[in-house]
């Protein structure tokens, strides 16, 4: 199991969490304006990026916020989690595993 | 190659040489300069898909390219189940043209792929349930697909190991029964399709990973870049699974597509103890028995996207509470292994067959947690695809444009879970 650090709460195991997809999507100003193609990139469409990704994921057991993290999917580490907002961080160094 | 036929009377045959006699069932073939096409992914539906090239379209210069060795991506990872009870009408007429193809598997491929249609039944556990699986049965049966409702204790009789007693969470309230459905060795298909496809000439090249996708000035396709050095080909079909994304990536194509780990595990082997195959998908139970003795369990997909084939051990615990209810004579079996493989899954959790937006280039991907069961049948319509460039009836539906045309085959609402 995951070992997540929500921003607002600290340290909590990954059941307390909700998964939220792919972060820094934003919904189009102008929706009406779109046309079906670019509708469908933004409804559908994701990275799926094989490395460092960032996704969203809401501390729903917890203090019930949205918040965005970086995590690398080839290893599953966290490099960074972030409030809502805020820039993805530049590619930090990724943290050593501690192993017991 | 010539093809050494397996029958009775060539084992009897060559005992008495010792079984020395016995070739490889594939070569080791080597990547040439040039292909008419190649598969990407030696998974069954790209294996599958040189077959069906070969023998039914005469495209026998052809290459399957494996990153890694054949049948190691989610062909030996599934737990086997195969059935067709889909609710719309284009998943019924994909998933029982699959079925019809598993009946002859065996004989078309002369390998034993230990096709075994022993009955796959779903439980309803709620009003919900049995609302929707009622349905199911009704329009399965307008689509000329077997599935018949089950009271508790026709359910019972079907599988006695079943509690159907009242005093568990979520008690059995009946259940929907495909007799056709059963199970298949999935390394043997792997191997079946291996075998079949090099004796037509196909050149299975493992430790062959796709590195780079090149494009003529008109942007078709015109060559790959891979380990094993460059191969020019002007059609490509990608049937890489939950590493699809990344391989389209290279052709600068999105797809719809997100890749989660699924898990599965399997207990310590015992005497035939289970009859037929239990899935249950408002528990996240799904149950059958190996020829070989083991309970071979499905768990659920991760909560988040990965390419690291594991999870975490509260999506397998999860399933072992739910098998320990509905069959209690399991609760002292030990699990023996677990692990995980990486699905690509769609927003509609139905798959995609389909040509691209770059000419040359076909992808059969998006088959989620559920792709076994197609293999025959999708390898099939995908190598009718590639080789006449335009889709099979079954799989014209399944298109990526299916998503900004809002023609969605919404499987995911249709049984409100991963299937």
């Amino acid at each position: 199991m995951l070992v997540i650090v929500c921003p607002y709460c600290g340290k909590r195991p990954e059941i307390e969490f909700s998964y939220g997809g792919q972060a820094h999507i934003a919904r189009p100003a102008q929706p009406a304006e779109l046309d079906d193609q670019a509708w469908a990139q933004f409804l559908y469409m994701r990275d799926n990026t094989k490395g460092l990704y960032a996704e969203r994921w809401r501390h729903s057991h917890g203090c019930g916020r949205f918040f965005n993290a970086l995590r690398d999917t080839t290893t599953d580490h966290f490099a960074a989690t972030y409030k809502t907002g805020e820039p993805r961080p530049d590619a930090p160094p990724i943290a050593t595993p501690v192993t017991p | 190659m010539s093809l050494q036929r397996f029958s009775a009377l060539s084992l009897i045959r060559r005992a008495f040489g010792r079984h020395e006699s016995w070739q490889p069932q594939w070569r080791k073939a080597q990547p040439k300069a040039a292909y008419d096409a190649v598969i990407v992914g030696g998974g069954g539906h790209g294996l599958g898909a040189a077959y069906y090239l070969a023998r039914e379209h005469g495209l026998t210069n052809i290459a399957v390219l494996e990153k890694g060795w054949i049948g190691g991506g989610n062909t030996g990872r599934n737990t086997t189940i195969i059935r067709s009870n889909y609710l719309f009408n284009e998943s019924a007429a994909l998933y029982d043209h699959s079925v019809k193809l598993w009946e002859s598997l065996s004989q078309t491929l002369n390998y034993n792929v230990m096709f075994s249609p022993r009955g796959v039944m779903m439980l309803a556990h709620t009003v919900h349930d049995i609302q929707v699986f009622k349905r199911h049965v009704h329009a399965n049966r307008c689509n000329g697909v077997d599935n018949e409702w089950l009271e508790p204790e026709e359910a019972k009789a079907f599988c006695p190991p079943l509690n159907i007693g009242q005093d568990i969470r979520y008690p059995v309230m009946g259940a929907a029964l495909q007799r056709r459905g059963g199970t298949a060795r999935h390394d043997a298909v792997a191997w079946g399709y291996a075998r079949a496809a090099d004796a037509l000439g196909v050149d299975i090249i493992e430790n062959c990973e796709v590195t780079a996708i090149r494009r003529d000035a008109a942007g078709a396709l015109e060559s790959l870049e891979t380990s094993r050095g460059p191969i020019r080909t002007r059609k490509v079909g990608v049937s890489a699974a939950g590493h699809t994304s990344v391989v389209m990536a290279m052709a600068g194509v999105r797809v719809p597509l997100e890749s989660y780990p699924l898990q599965a595990l399997v207990s310590e082997p015992v005497k035939p103890a289970f009859p037929c195959v239990v899935m249950s998908n408002t528990i996240h139970a799904y149950i059958s028995q190996s020829d070989k003795g083991e309970l071979v369990i499905g768990a659920g997909t991760d909560a988040y996207t990965s390419y690291t084939q594991r999870g975490a051990l509260h999506i397998n615990t999860h399933t072992l509470d739910a098998i320990c209810e509905l069959f209690p004579n399991f609760r002292r079996m030990r699990m023996l292994r677990n692990w995980g493989g990486i699905v690509d899954v769609t927003p509609d959790r139905s798959p995609i067959i389909a040509k691209t937006p770059v000419p040359g280039l076909y992808v059969n991907c998006g088959w989620g947690t559920g792709g076994f069961k197609a293999t025959p049948g999708a390898a099939h319509v995908f190598a009718w695809t590639i080789a006449r460039d335009e889709p099979h009836p079954i799989n014209a539906p399944f298109t990526i444009e299916r998503f900004r045309d809002g023609y969605l085959i919404d499987e995911a609402a249709a049984a409100a879970v991963a299937h």
